[in-house]
């Protein structure tokens, strides 16, 4: 196997690991949509990383942890409905990236590495950036697991049984834009939510607990990068959507499945 | 007895609109108290300021240090995505093996430890609920309509139930509640609630008093006698409460020639 093929497969699988237990909690808050809000302003992270000549990877992870506090204030003011506000920062912070870019990047940026990915590209540097985020965010969601679970269940009961509720969300959000932060190198900004809420919703079907869905969903996402990117290896396919897609057969692998 | 809570003139005002006003309350230790009133008269939110998951708009509210409440909310919402059984929600609660032990042996439910939430009937997560607030062997048990979706026969078992817990670990115990009825056996004390404490008492002095009879009326063997309960004040045109009695008066008190004349308004 050639060296760019083990990288990608190394990024790619960090990446499915955390988003197994991330995409869970997408799944059972039905937070969907707020990842896709989140990977939409990532582009404008890029812009601001170009024009300010900074890291561009930081420049979208500072971006995307920015945007996740803003919607959590945002959310609690309560004036529109939330899907009406995330429907409204998210298409305008992707309009807004695309434009930018035109205007001011043209000649140094490859959009649509951007907008599907280009995990072939990874290099030993990429993965142990992305392998050291999906570790500390692993660790986080594993440490506050009981807390985050709780406040799923019920809010109200859960600060009443002393749980910081406002401190724990805030963390899931902030956890949640790191990920996409980081998945943006392996499926691009138009195809993260794919990535967390697909193999959660496989594991599903699989799962008795919290905990085996999470697990299920992170192997699911284990199988649909290696399908993704055997699958770009031999077929020539863009690698980011072909893993996508490897997720999909999955999913519809398990409607087979008969519900116990 | 031990005071665990005491609310001072606690007010809720929400966008503009009085929610409650003016609210004075105790809740002691081995002592059940009950909160009655129409809907919409406020008796959730007042449990939700008492709880602190909602901060007063006017008022004192005093509790005991480091209160340890059970809480078993009114509604329980698990989304179908997420497989949990009942024995991992119990787990949520943060209680240890024995004190959970002790807890199902009180409600029951043991045989269900396996079954998926989804599953569980009205009746049954109700139980669970109780299950679950009771394991963190609170000094104050909360209990926002706990007999919803339970037929009459659960009712009765239910509420035997908590007076047995009250008597057995000697927590106070808060119930809300639409039906008087059932109730009234095991309460201490009523408060009846519209906004603000229209009237409050001991439930077996009060049920014998003729100003029961006439607060409650003809209706008083339904258990709809709450919704229809003959108010004590007016609400004028921009919803405000508008009183003519003494609000320090206890129910068995209240004038009833007041009651009748207002309740053909």
């Amino acid at each position: 196997m050639p060296d760019f093929m083990l990288h990608a497969w190394l990024a790619g699988a960090a990446v499915a690991v955390v988003a197994g237990p991330l995409g869970s909690f997408a799944v059972w808050r039905r937070m969907a949509y707020f990842g896709d809000t989140l990977a939409h302003s990532a582009l404008l992270g890029v812009v601001f990383g170009l024009l300010l000549d900074v890291n561009i990877n930081l420049a979208v992870t500072l971006g995307c942890l920015i945007l996740a506090t803003a919607l959590v204030l945002l959310q609690q003011t309560r004036v529109l409905a939330t899907d009406t506000l995330l429907g409204i920062l998210s298409h305008s912070t992707l309009a807004l990236g695309l434009v930018s870019i035109s205007l001011f990047g043209n000649t140094r940026v490859d959009l649509m590495a951007y907008l599907f990915g280009d995990l072939l590209t990874a290099d030993s540097g990429d993965v142990i950036t992305i392998a050291t985020v999906a570790a500390l965010v692993l660790g986080l969601i594993g440490y506050f697991w009981r807390s985050l679970i709780a406040i799923t269940v019920h809010e109200e009961l859960a600060r009443v049984e002393g749980v910081r509720v406002g401190a724990v969300r805030m963390l899931l959000m902030l956890a949640m834009a790191l990920v996409i932060a980081i998945a943006m190198k392996v499926v691009g900004v138009l195809l993260i939510t794919a990535l967390l809420i697909i193999p959660a919703a496989a594991a599903r079907r699989l799962s008795q607990t919290p905990e085996s869905m999470a697990v299920m969903a992170s192997a699911l996402g284990l199988v649909a990068v290696t399908l993704g990117l055997v699958s770009s290896y031999f077929l020539d396919t863009p690698a980011g959507p072909s893993v996508v897609l490897g997720a999909s057969l999955m999913f519809g692998l398990t409607l087979f499945k008969r519900q116990s | 007895m031990t005071r665990l809570i005491e609310a001072k003139n606690i007010g809720l005002t929400l966008a503009d609109r009085t929610i409650l006003e003016g609210v004075n309350l105790q809740l002691h230790a081995g002592k059940i108290t009950t909160l009655i009133g129409p809907n919409g008269a406020g008796k959730t939110s007042l449990v939700r300021l008492l709880l602190g998951l909602q901060p007063a708009s006017q008022g004192e509210l005093w509790r005991k240090p480091s209160l340890r409440i059970g809480y078993m909310p009114q509604k329980l919402h698990i989304d179908a995505s997420l497989p949990l059984t009942v024995q991992r929600f119990l787990q949520l609660g943060g209680a240890g093996a024995a004190a959970l032990k002790n807890a199902l042996s009180l409600t029951g439910i043991a045989h269900l430890l396996a079954s998926p939430m989804q599953r569980l009937s009205g009746g049954e997560v109700q139980r669970v609920l109780l299950t679950r607030a009771l394991a963190r062997e609170p000094q104050l048990l909360v209990l926002d309509e706990p007999v919803q979706g339970v037929d009459v026969n659960g009712q009765v078992a239910l509420y035997d139930l908590i007076d047995r817990i009250r008597a057995q670990q000697g927590c106070g115990v808060l119930m809300v509640s639409h039906d008087l009825h059932l109730v009234m056996a095991h309460t201490d004390e009523v408060i009846c609630l519209n906004q603000h404490v229209c009237c409050h008492g001991h439930p077996e002095s009060v049920t014998s008093d003729p100003a029961y009879l006439a607060l409650f009326g003809a209706k008083a063997a339904q258990t709809l006698a709450v919704y229809t309960h003959h108010h004590d004040h007016k609400h004028n045109l921009h919803g405000d409460v508008v009183c003519n009695h003494d609000h320090s008066l206890p129910l068995e008190d209240c004038p009833p020639a007041a009651q009748k004349d207002e309740s053909n308004a």
